[in-house]
């Protein structure tokens, strides 16, 4: 039986895809090889594991604003997540979704996210109606 | 949200695509984080390194310069953050002509479009500090700490595309910290061991940075009862801004918006201590005494004038061990009056490359370290400690005094 999230309103596309979920936050500068694809700060839950196509689950943002303009340039190459799903975005993850066409939703009504949906799982992403599917 | 008429009109293409485009991100990013309408900006403030940007996003901008004058040219002065390459030193460093010929296409979309090339994160001690209240679209995590915390100014971070974007309409979405309610404390932090030199300010502010760790809070401290040097605070915020994504503090007593803990709602929250312990927990997490070191490197932020003069005061009359590279980044403005002070000549007797207009942590750092064999680095920033282990480096911290002893023996001293 599928099961549906409500949150805020997003950015971006309707998308679906392979969750990849952690307790961590996230900045493109700070945590990832975008060459490689993968997350390759050694500190981060996610370490070495890759991000091309995955619906991401995170905490929060963390770090500086280059992030803005690397989902786009991450997009361009093909090489980046479907989406990311926040607890709580910052200003710089909104932006850069809304410059790459990147699905991003945040604020989850039944709470902790990265809790809520687990690796491995099948998620669609609703941004425009604020609401995200976990598949059976 | 509501729109005035310009904006409709700039939403419906009518002032051209740039603007069209410019207004529709605007709303975009508004509408997630319920802006009602939009605010008028004083100045834009734009982060884009061609690492970050990549030939999309140059070719994103290129697209912007090819329109007519009147469809292209920014409506408030724009400037930027520090670039990836220096043109005038960039073969040293192990870059590429691919990456100078990205960062050249940039500049020249950006002249074309009206953008001042400042190339420097630290515009606020060097360009036009913004003023108490002051609505400014800023770029770099570190601008936008100062300007909202220490000048009064509000400013979101702006990446680089929302600061081009409000350069291009003169306006930003009014929400976050253009509102009152998002400026009130969150979380009060009492300092028990006031920091005393800029590393002691950076560990302080990544301390705080990491406990309040969102956009969202926001920290009002107490304890620290002597006004800072502008550099000490530069540190404090940019490492509070890259541990925590923190965009605003308020020091009781010392920044405008708090002289006392009720004027910004502290008095209702539970004080958090920072001790000794929390300072040397921080610490501990980068390299020690002993440890060899590749480079150092003093940026993040990018000094100022008086910050090339202490470190030139340090390094006279020295030199750098052989197998340990110096790197300096500083704003072009302030390196032009280095060189005439001889600044610039005294680091570089020491054996430092100084760069102008550019930051380490922002020019390809993965692809020079691997160039130069860099893998140790050792800096007094504890901002760039913290971006550059996602970059393959095993980052040390200590102050000026032990970064330069460092360099001069090719260890941790």
């Amino acid at each position: 039986m599928p099961r549906e999230l409500k949150c805020h309103p997003g950015i971006g596309p309707t998308v679906a895809g392979e969750a990849l979920t952690a307790a961590d936050n996230f900045s493109a500068r700070y945590d990832l090889d975008r060459i490689k694809g993968i997350f390759s700060r050694p500190q981060h839950a996610l370490a070495g594991q890759s991000y091309k196509d995955k619906i991401l689950v995170l905490n929060t943002a963390k770090g500086g604003v280059a992030s803005a303009w690397m989902l786009h340039e991450m997009k361009a190459r093909g090489i980046a997540p479907k989406a990311i799903l926040f607890n709580a975005a910052n200003t710089i993850l909104a932006q850069g979704a809304a410059l790459a066409d990147m699905a991003m939703c945040d604020r989850f009504e039944d709470g902790d996210v990265t809790t809520l949906i687990p690796t491995g799982a099948r998620v669609t992403v609703y941004p425009a109606e604020g609401r995200v599917v976990i598949e059976d | 949200m509501h729109l005035n008429d310009e904006e409709r009109a700039m939403l419906a293409g009518a002032m051209g695509p740039a603007r069209q485009w410019a207004m529709d991100h605007q709303m975009q990013v508004g509408r997630m984080f319920d802006a009602a309408d939009m605010v008028p900006v004083s100045q834009a403030h734009m982060m884009a390194d061609p690492e970050s940007l990549g030939d999309a996003g140059v070719s994103f901008v290129e697209a912007f310069a090819g329109l007519p004058e009147p469809e292209r040219r920014v409506r408030v002065p724009m400037i930027t953050d520090p670039r990836g390459v220096d043109l005038s030193c960039y073969d040293p460093l192990g870059q590429t002509e691919a990456m100078a010929d990205l960062e050249r296409r940039f500049i020249a979309a950006c002249q074309a479009l009206g953008i001042m090339m400042t190339d420097t994160c630290i515009n606020y001690q060097t360009i036009m500090p913004p003023v108490f209240g002051d609505h400014v679209a800023y770029g770099d995590t570190g601008v936008v700490i100062y300007s909202n915390s220490v000048c009064g100014a509000r400013s979101n971070f702006e990446g680089g595309p929302s600061a081009l974007a409000a350069g291009l309409t003169g306006r930003t979405p009014r929400y976050g910290l253009h509102l009152d309610r998002h400026r009130r404390a969150t979380r009060r932090f009492l300092v028990e061991t006031p920091p005393v030199e800029l590393t002691d300010w950076g560990v302080l502010g990544a301390v705080i940075g990491r406990k309040a760790g969102s956009y969202w809070a926001v920290p009002v401290i107490e304890g620290i009862d002597t006004a800072p040097t502008s550099d000490q605070i530069k540190h404090f915020g940019a490492a509070m801004a890259s541990y925590g994504s923190t965009p605003l503090f308020h020091i009781v007593g010392v920044t405008p918006e708090a002289p006392d803990l009720k004027a910004v709602g502290g008095d209702g929250l539970a004080a958090e201590r920072i001790g000794a312990d929390d300072l040397a927990a921080l610490r501990a997490d980068f390299g020690g005494e002993g440890d060899k070191v590749d480079v150092v490197v003093f940026a993040a932020p990018q000094l100022s004038l008086v910050e090339m003069r202490q470190l030139a005061a340090i390094c006279a009359g020295r030199r750098r061990h052989a197998d340990t590279d110096v790197i300096v980044c500083t704003a072009p403005s302030v390196y032009a009056d280095a060189e005439r002070m001889g600044f610039n000549a005294t680091l570089q007797a020491f054996g430092a490359t100084v760069l102008q207009g550019t930051c380490f942590y922002q020019q390809y750092a993965r692809e020079i370290g691997e160039a130069n064999g860099w893998t140790r680095l050792l800096s007094n920033s504890a901002k760039i400690v913290n971006i550059l282990g996602g970059y393959g480096y095993k980052p040390a911290l200590a102050s000026m005094a032990a970064c330069v002893a460092s360099a001069e023996k090719g260890e941790i001293v």
